[in-house]
């Protein structure tokens, strides 16, 4: 079953459209918080990843900060 | 083995691969990213035909044709050493190894670091090498940019929309970088300039919540949640082997883009050309490809 994938991003950050990019060309439904407007969302991501870099990844819990290809491979088994 | 191979895709890689494929060239592109710099970029004005357009819409356009010629291009691949032996030059990345008659450099620049106490402890945590990133997280926020050229300018303008208050800490006597930007900024009511003024710690406890500075030889701290590094950027060219460069590391072309190095070739903001723009290091690009091309064809 596919995974449940959300992203927590700024519309600016180009990895942010980069790693989203990645999403869909791998086929891969997210979820899209944008914190710039979402300041629940934003409190959020800083509380799940303990930073505030963008972009910020849960793949069904695990968080992933940064597009870091190998470990969202990983993570999706892709 | 291939013609050319083009390291980097900000504006210099990504405009010689656009005049690579013209050429029918046997050739591929190895990057970590696309757009470099320019994709960091915040509102961009002075690239001709644009009077207006954000970084990351102008790296899609830049990318939109690289792309349209069916180019290789090989993203998330970091070079780790170019080495030239007989006739051939071997790039090597960490994952594989490639080789070509001839290759561009054009891999840039990344932001230079503060070098202070808890700069690292506070990566990500309140310290930001990207504005245009990380910017809209310190709405209502206090925050600082370090830096006082046309980049931490840049920063200055997207945090005075964001941040409650924006200070600008600078550590020669005036601000540098364009006068049009300036104006903008020192018109913003925001925004205290601190010249002659250095960074000397950054605190916190989990996040970032001051900045200790050096403000004309008096200690003060700076309560802030945000700090932004826009202090200038360093050459990308240490894993080019026996390369001249210049004291920045800067690898020193001609006006052929040549370097000492029979086939290499370098371009762009790597390079030890006067002014780093956007338009200047595009036009590079284009002149790099077609002296590698002549040299490919003769080889």
């Amino acid at each position: 079953m596919a995974k449940n994938v959300k992203i927590y991003s700024t519309p600016t950050c180009p990895w942010c459209i980069r790693v989203k990019q990645f999403f869909k060309d791998n086929n891969i439904a997210f979820e899209d918080y944008d914190v710039a407007a979402d300041r629940l969302k934003a409190d959020e991501m800083v509380k799940k990843s303990g930073q505030m870099g963008v972009p910020v990844l849960d793949i069904e819990g695990e968080i992933i900060v940064g597009f870091d290809r190998e470990k969202i491979k990983q993570s999706l088994g892709i | 083995m291939h013609d050319l191979i083009i390291i980097g895709a900000g504006p210099a890689g990504i405009t010689a691969s656009v005049y690579a494929a013209r050429k029918a060239m046997d050739f591929l592109v190895l990057t970590g990213d696309i757009g470099g710099q320019t994709a960091w970029s915040g509102d961009i004005e002075n690239y001709t035909g644009y009077q207006f357009i954000t970084g990351p819409d102008l790296v899609g356009k830049f990318e939109e044709h690289m792309l349209s010629y069916n180019t290789s291009v090989k993203e998330g691949e970091e070079v780790i050493a170019v080495d030239r032996a007989g006739e051939v030059i071997s790039v090597k990345t960490h994952k594989s190894s490639y080789q070509a008659k001839a290759v561009i450099v054009a891999s840039g620049k990344r932001s230079k670091e503060l070098n202070v106490p808890g700069e690292k402890e506070f990566k990500n945590k309140g310290i930001s090498y990207c504005a245009t990133c990380d910017g809209p997280l310190f709405n209502a926020k206090n925050v600082a940019i370090i830096g006082g050229g046309n980049s931490a300018l840049d920063a200055a303008l997207q945090l005075v929309k964001i941040a409650r208050y924006t200070y600008i800490i600078n550590n020669t006597p005036q601000l540098g970088g364009e006068a049009l930007m300036r104006q903008k900024i020192e018109q913003a009511r925001n925004v205290e300039i601190l010249n002659n003024a250095a960074v000397t710690a950054v605190l916190g406890g989990k996040m970032v919540n001051a900045v200790k500075i050096n403000h004309n030889g008096e200690e003060k701290i700076l309560f802030v949640e945000g700090v932004f590094v826009e202090i200038g950027l360093i050459p990308n060219s240490d894993f080019v082997k026996g390369v001249e460069k210049n004291s920045r590391g800067e690898i020193k072309v001609n006006s052929r883009n040549e370097t000492n190095i029979p086939g290499l070739f370098a371009a762009g903001d790597v390079t030890d050309v006067p002014e780093k723009q956007i338009i200047i290091a595009a036009g590079e690009g284009s002149k790099a490809c077609l002296s590698a091309f002549r040299y490919a064809a003769q080889h």
